[in-house]
């Protein structure tokens, strides 16, 4: 006989699954509910396993797979592992002019990593975003939370630094 | 702790009566809390509207002000405002306020929300009011952290203030407001494809009509307007429609003062608040310095990844609609960006139009597969590994991918810059083409 194997038996804490009941209330429809529930499970995880789809779901009483559509569809919700810090390199026509495919140069030369990819020690995962809004001080990138302006491909390795 | 927005808008010289957007902006760059908010006059044109002006004037004044839409597209607010059903038995009605700022070369928002942020919930409340909205959300993009922060602090101010929650100031009008951050994709910017988004689904356009004043979200009657627009209501109830319709330079046919900028290889990037109808030379020289040097400017955008490229002729052109209408394309958002003579324009075309490719919500045919088309065309063209055929490929796809042949404007404002720049720089696409007799190298 066949079996179905689940490696990643799936549970909600207690702190996730009150924080998505919370952000039901705020709107009309619970589905509303299902981008702020895949990010609540992202900030606690770093990622959304495949089985915290269905525990959403189930918490908001649609498909699993309408919650899977929805965290394939969005950028910033991440469907496999990554790094404990992102960065997020801003790829606008104003930072392509000022130069942001050196500073893509200047990580891949400190880190080794591609566009996409994450270091195999686990520590960074590096994408592209749309327009960051700094664009007086392009180029610009965000690591987590931060946003930094006017990087210097030699001034990758000094920002980073502050990200064990 | 230095905002991101902090820049030339917090440095020029400002007044109340000329920079309605701006005057209340600290020297230092910090936000404006409610107390400084309220000294600086601020909730005054909402006690107004609320306590002393009947629903229907307040929307008649935005109308006659000639506010129009600030996130690109310039539709009059007041005519947006009109499509609301007059149906009193629709009493649950929407405003969504449009802060997923992501177009490329644009911080306006940004700014307006980091540093005055009860300037936008000031602004919601009368919107509310004229729309008889009894609920409004902010959806913010998720990347805008700090404009998240103080948006919420604020709404609590305002909330333990009175302004927001059940009989606002006494006046028997009940308001809530939300922010509600999203997760990435530009195309949440689109006003449908926006209300798919808040109600949790992937975020692709809607059909319309119905139009999202009959059926928005959940259904209901809903609005949606830009950060800035909204920013902009206080002051017309304020201070009035003359004193407003007065703030455009002469020949403009905008009303009003905008978040205008400039940015790329110029001496002082930045944003500043100024008058609809200023030439775009006086925005280029006066307040962006002009070219840093060594650079010298080859063309400029007026607005945003989806207008068009001007040459440095046309920075005679006023900032309005009908100004930049004049030498072919639109405004857009008014943060120009200079493109100096460094710059290939095909490389730059491929960065644009990889962003337009990947920011597809893939929804429609033309959009989803013909944005890519157009990269792989333009990386061919940028390795001088083009072929004969790839300009009449990429005309053509400027001309199926333009207005009105795709569900949303998304494909139109990614191939509005492709058509321009072939127009200006064709040679630049022509030397793309690989020389006859040498054997084009093999796609990477």
């Amino acid at each position: 006989m066949n079996t179905l194997i689940k490696t990643d038996r799936f549970v909600l804490s207690e702190a996730e699954r009150s924080a998505i009941e919370h952000e039901i209330h705020h709107y009309e429809d619970p589905r509303a509910a299902s981008i702020e529930a895949l990010k609540i499970v992202q900030q606690a995880r770093g990622w959304v396993p495949d089985g915290a789809c269905d525990a959403i779901s189930e918490i908001l009483g649609i498909p699993a797979s309408d919650v899977e559509g929805v965290a394939t569809f969005y950028s910033q919700i991440f469907r496999v592992p990554v790094g404990r810090h992102i960065i997020r390199v801003c790829d606008s026509m104003t930072c392509y002019i000022g130069g942001h495919e050196a500073v893509l140069d200047g990580i891949r030369q400190q880190i080794g990593i591609e566009s996409g990819q994450t270091t195999a020690d686990g520590r960074f995962t590096l994408i592209p975003v749309c327009c960051l809004g700094n664009c007086d001080k392009a180029p610009a990138l965000m690591i987590d939370d931060d946003t930094f302006g006017d990087i210097q491909p030699d001034g990758v390795a000094a920002l980073l630094e502050a990200y064990p | 702790m230095k905002l991101s927005s902090f820049g030339p808008a917090n440095r020029i010289a400002r007044s109340e009566e000329t920079h309605p957007l701006t005057w209340r902006l600290r020297d230092d760059g910090q936000p404006v809390w409610l107390d400084e908010y309220r000294q600086k006059n601020g909730y005054g044109a909402a006690r107004k509207a609320l306590t002393e002006m009947a629903q229907a004037d307040i929307v008649q004044n935005v109308k006659d002000a000639g506010l129009k839409g600030r996130g690109g597209a310039g539709f009059p607010t007041g005519v947006k405002w009109g499509l609301m059903p007059a149906d009193e038995s629709l009493s649950i009605r929407y405003l969504l306020c449009n802060a997923d700022e992501m177009e490329p070369n644009t911080w306006k928002d940004r700014l307006l929300m980091e540093q005055l942020p009860h300037l936008l919930i000031e602004g919601m409340i009368i919107s509310a009011r004229a729309l008889k909205a009894y609920r409004g959300y902010i959806f913010l993009r998720g990347e805008y952290v700090d404009a998240a922060r103080n948006l919420n602090r604020a709404i609590d101010e305002a909330k333990a203030a009175g302004l927001l929650g059940t009989n606002i100031l006494g006046s028997g009008f009940d308001f809530e407001l939300f922010v509600h951050t999203g997760a990435g994709r530009y195309i949440c910017g689109e006003e449908t494809a926006l209300i798919n988004s808040l109600e949790g689904r992937r975020a692709t356009p809607r059909a319309k009509p119905p139009f999202p004043a009959s059926v928005g979200v959940w259904g209901k009657p809903t609005c949606v307007n830009n950060v800035e627009t909204l920013c902009g209501v206080p002051s017309i109830i304020g201070n009035g429609v003359d004193w407003y319709r007065a703030l455009a330079r002469p020949g403009s046919d905008d009303m009003g003062t905008k978040l205008m900028g400039f940015s790329g290889k110029v001496k002082n990037p930045g944003i500043w608040e100024l008058p609809f109808g200023i030439t775009a030379r006086e925005l280029f020289e006066d307040y962006a310095g002009g070219m840093k040097d060594g650079y010298t400017l080859k063309c400029w955008q007026p607005g945003g990844a989806g207008t068009g490229f001007l040459l440095p002729e046309h920075l005679e052109a006023q900032m309005y609609a009908g100004g930049i209408g004049k030498v072919g394309t639109r405004m857009g958002t008014g943060l120009a960006l200079a493109v100096d003579h460094t710059v290939n324009m095909v490389s730059l075309l491929r960065n644009m139009e990889e962003f337009f490719a990947r920011e597809s919500c893939g929804w429609c045919t033309p959009c989803r597969d013909g944005l890519p088309w157009s990269v792989k065309t333009l990386r061919a063209l940028e390795r001088r590994q083009g072929s004969r055929e790839d300009l009449d490929i990429l005309l053509r796809l400027v001309d199926f991918l333009g207005p009105g042949k795709t569900f949303c404007a998304h494909a139109p404002g990614a191939v509005e810059p492709l058509g321009s720049a072939i127009k200006y720089f064709r040679d630049e696409f022509e030397a793309g083409i690989a020389q006859a007799g040498k054997t084009p190298l093999q796609p990477a």
